[in-house]
């Protein structure tokens, strides 16, 4: 199959892959790029776990092809956080132990920051409906939230 | 060998030492891992349930580039044998990749080695498969009548029968002589005969996907020459897998290596060693190359074994005023197609179960375990409890409504009382501790219970659809044997401790470097706990059924005790004579170890972990100087609980179901549970979670719906439904702590708990709900669809 040169900014750095047309967004950052902080846990974009940032908008990497994100700025999980300085978000899920196995989490993470920069003081309900679009089988959500909502507290502050 | 002292920041809340690097996508999961010359599988897997394989035709694949070889089951079968499991009965042959017939829909029947993934899976889809189809078994009361079909018919099962669908039968209870395998029925059938009133329903513990958000993967990497193999693996048992992989491949211990590096959750299903695990290595070895394959969803849906499956029908024998007589169930396990590792015996725990925190004077189960053409069953997060918990706990409720009593009530009445412990169940448990009531009454508290009963018939006075329900649940726990640890006390002063537990989320690391910062007055970050790598842990078996805290956690403290004897030897040499004398009364504080008492006489843990190494005379530049027994500071101990360990809670929910919709909302959840002794309430409040919330998903959303042709309908997340955030509420958490006599730190395991009680405890609330509407039982799931049409038109 033919290969294609896409020309992209991976937190912050201008890179190039070259992958076949059909290749995912997701395996182009796994496999071309090594940047396997980004999960894949399901083949139909219910779980999540793959969302990354296209120009500031979280988007399920799965549900691209590389092909698709010609010149455009893509952050994932290994851009969160800034000069050694976890996100609110990452320090949320560490103090609130917002995860378990790790496996959501990078997705989850991502989720919570797009929340937040839409809705930067939600209620409990609106952080639950807000990451519906993520699954999580460890946590039981609940210290999740309490994540979220630290996260927005300390912005808050 | 003297019980640990119990160590300082014992219930302390500490955040987890794991999460940095997994909040920064640092972690590094099977499919991380990339070798150079790495292959990559995938497999052909049958799309039909049950049928003779008339051909295959690998011709088109084989002729794609990039495609290193194509080998069917046949040609598999020629140098890897059977799948050995773990347990004793009579069971059929299973080989990784089908050789001659397929048993379920998504069965191997031939896999592809290729340069890369995608090649692979093209590839995979052009093999050509032709099958004879043979009558699907779906239902597991056919499925007992060896109809429509015996899907191994030359299987001589523990009956001695062949052709039956029967892959075991084991009774339990009561007058039940497992060495003579005599049945003696007079006591139960005494308990019915004097009942006043007896409750009888059929019910179904359904079939669910455990879907750990990492599918399963594996990385083997055969090294000609070196003649070793090392294989990553997403397991929930390093060891285990590295003894099978030994066993089918004809090698020594010594010549794998089993590493199992971030694992993305397990719930059971990762114990397994699966054929694909298998195949990894066997084509490793043959091509001398690295062979990578990576589990999409839709193949975990059907190629990862399922949990529980069980249909009980159950009665009950009681009196009008509550007092409980007999139990008498009839179990139906579908097991699936084959057995896997544990396939059998997940049941049987569920028999064990039975008698849950009552005192039941009869008890008589018998369990069924039928094949049908289906995914293998093993542990799910439980397995065999929330089965069997879940059908006394509706009984008991079905009982208390069929009174007019209340839910608690009837408990207490039946509760084995706190006296009676150790206690030998009629189901032949024997439970360590318990204090039920002390729960109970505890949950009633926090509930307000009696308030929400008014809430909830104020609610339904305005013809809103309320209900309010209650289950007690207890477990069995530190079973799976010995576990192994090791502690040594670098000359620097730092501490490598092993384990044979292999984390998978939950937080080892953490609770085990807090014990030894305890035991031993050091920083907990001074210690590195290393797991999760036969090379490095000398023993193990993983983690599973909630015992890594029970077996895992006491083996470490056992080591570390021994370490920090023979380092107080070599302080107290140091010290001179005045201290020798006094040994073992040094105390180990703040990084200091000193006389008990006069601080002022000790030694600093750096100074004394180099002289065990350095001796005297590296510093004082004569001699080496060590006290008896010589350098060093390391050793490492076995350990295994002398009996189970019992942990129980009682669960209180309150839910209203929308009367247009059907949709059911938990509006509370109050969950007790008791562990023994808390080592880190933040990582046990997050495994109470977790299990709640798969208990809660099982009782409304989850389930593994096959058509009558063995087709697997709800085979991906678009029509299977896991809960999600929105789907659950706020839980509302609290404890009890009842010690076990079995664990020096009185730890009891807390993995499964959660998932154990929450099920039974909203169905109860749903029932309550819809009583008004003439319901007395529901089957899960309880979608929103089946609690739509009840409330219309009363039609189950």
């Amino acid at each position: 199959m033919g290969q294609v040169t896409v020309t992209l900014n991976v937190n912050g750095r201008n890179r190039k892959v070259t992958v076949e047309p059909r290749t995912l967004l997701v395996h182009a950052l796994r496999e071309q790029l090594g940047l396997t902080g980004t999960h894949v846990g399901c083949d139909t974009s219910q779980c999540g776990a793959c969302t990354v940032f296209v120009n500031g908008q979280s988007v399920k990497s799965c549900t691209l092809f590389a092909v698709q994100v010609e010149g455009d700025a893509i952050t994932t999980i290994e851009g969160v956080a800034k000069d050694g300085e976890l996100h609110p978000v990452q320090e949320g899920f560490w103090e609130e132990h917002g995860l378990q196995c790790g496996y959501c989490t990078p997705g989850m993470i991502m989720a919570s920051i797009d929340l937040l920069n839409t809705n930067p003081q939600p209620t409990e309900a609106e952080i639950r409906d807000g990451l519906c679009g993520n699954l999580c089988r460890c946590t039981g959500y609940q210290h999740i939230v309490n994540a979220v909502q630290y996260a927005a507290e300390k912005v808050k502050a | 060998m003297t019980s640990p002292t119990l160590p300082k920041l014992i219930g302390a809340r500490i955040k987890r030492r794991e999460d940095p690097r997994l909040i920064q996508g640092r972690g590094t999961y099977v499919d991380d891992i990339k070798l150079a010359g790495m292959l990559h599988m995938a497999f052909k897997r049958s799309d039909i349930a049950h049928g003779r394989i008339v051909s295959i035709d690998t011709s088109a694949a084989e002729a794609m580039e990039g495609v290193e070889c194509v080998l069917t089951g046949a040609q598999l079968a020629e140098f890897l044998g059977p799948m050995p499991i773990l347990t004793p009965f009579p069971a059929p042959p299973h080989y990784a990749v089908a050789t001659d017939t397929v048993r379920y829909a998504g069965e191997p029947v031939a896999v592809v080695v290729a340069t890369d993934r995608y090649v692979a899976r093209d590839a995979a889809d052009a093999i050509q498969v032709e099958f004879d189809p043979l009558p699907v078994v779906v239902d597991p009361d056919r499925a007992l009548a060896g109809d429509p079909a015996v899907l191994h018919p030359d299987l001589t099962n523990i009956l001695g029968q062949t052709g039956s669908n029967i892959a075991l039968y084991v009774p339990a209870g009561t007058g039940f002589d497992p060495v003579a395998g005599t049945v003696d029925n007079s006591a139960i059938d005494a308990a019915f005969a004097n009942a006043e009133v007896v409750i009888s329903q059929r019910m179904w513990n359904q079939r669910l996907v455990p879907n750990a958000m990492e599918p399963r993967g594996v990385v083997a990497h055969w090294e000609p020459g070196k003649d070793t193999l090392t294989v990553w693996s997403s397991t929930q048992n390093p060891h285990t897998a590295r003894n099978t992989f030994c066993g089918l491949l004809g090698l020594g211990q010594d010549q794998v290596r089993v590493i199992a590096p971030e694992v993305g959750g397990g719930f059971g299903a990762k114990i397994n060693i699966y054929g694909e695990d298998y195949v990894a290595c066997a084509v490793s070895r043959r091509l001398g190359l690295p062979v990578k394959w990576i589990e999409d969803r839709s193949e975990a849906f059907v190629a990862t074994t399922h949990g529980r499956d069980i249909v009980a029908d159950l009665e009950i024998a009681a009196k009008r005023d509550g007092t409980i007589l007999g139990l008498r169930v009839k179990l139906i396990a579908d097991i699936g197609a084959y057995e896997m590792l544990l396939t059998a015996l997940v049941p049987t725990l569920t028999n064990g179960m039975l008698s849950g925190v009552y005192d039941i004077p009869a008890i008589r189960s018998e369990l069924y375990e039928v094949f049908t053409n289906k995914t293998p069953t093993d542990a799910y997060r439980g397995a065999g409890r929330p089965e069997g918990i879940y059908f006394v706990e509706r009984g008991i409720d079905m009982l208390a409504r069929e009174l007019g009593m209340d839910p608690g009530e009837l408990r207490r009445k039946n509760f084995i009382k706190p006296d009676k412990f150790p206690f030998m169940t009629q189901a032949g448990n024997q439970y360590d501790s318990g204090n039920y009531e002390a729960a109970l009454d505890l949950a009633l508290k926090n509930a307000n219970w009696e308030g929400l009963k008014r809430e909830r018939d104020a609610a339904r006075a305005e013809g809103r659809v309320v209900g309010l329900g209650m289950s007690f649940y207890v477990e069995i726990c530190g079973i799976g044997g010995w576990e192994h640890a090791s502690v040594t006390v670098h000359a620097d002063g730092r501490i490598t401790a092993t384990t044979g537990t292999s984390p998978h989320g939950q937080g080892h690391e953490t609770t085990f470097s807090t014990l030894l910062s305890g035991q031993f007055g050091v920083p907990a970050d001074r210690i590195t706990i290393v797991h999760g790598d036969t090379a490095m842990v000398k023993a193990g078996n993983g983690t599973l059924g909630s015992r890594s805290q029970v077996s895992g956690g006491t083996a470490i403290m056992n080591a570390g005790e021994k370490v920090k004897g023979r380092m107080a030897e070599f302080a107290a040499f140091m010290l001179g004579a005045e201290a020798e004398a006094k040994a073992d009364e040094l105390e180990f504080v703040d990084g200091r170890i000193q006389l008990a008492g006069t601080p002022s006489i000790g030694k600093t843990f750096e100074e004394v972990a180099a002289f065990a190494y350095m001796g005297a005379g590296n510093a004082a530049g004569a001699g080496m100087g060590y006290p008896e027994g010589g350098a060093g500071l390391t050793d490492e101990a076995f350990w295994e609980p002398a009996g189970a360990t019992f942990p129980f809670g009682c669960h209180i929910a309150m839910v209203e179901v929308d009367r247009d919709t059907g949709e059911l909302a938990v509006k509370k959840l109050v969950a007790i549970d008791d562990c023994g002794t808390v080592v880190n309430p933040l990582i046990v409040e997050g495994q109470v979670h977790g299990g709640l919330a798969q208990g809660i998903g099982q009782a409304l959303l989850e389930g593994a719906v096959y058509d009558e042709d063995g087709q697997l309908l709800t085979g991906s997340f678009m029509d299977y439904a896991m809960p999600r955030a929105s789907d659950l509420p706020r839980f509302e958490l609290d404890k009890t702590t009842t010690v076990s006599p079995h664990t020096p730190l009185g730890t009891k395991g807390i993995g499964e708990a959660g998932t154990i009680g929450s099920t039974p405890c909203i169905v109860n609330a749903a029932v309550d709900a819809l009583s008004p509407f003439g319901v007395t039982h529901l089957d899960m799931p309880l979608r929103p669809e089946l609690l739509w049409r009840i409330i219309q038109g009363g039609a189950q």
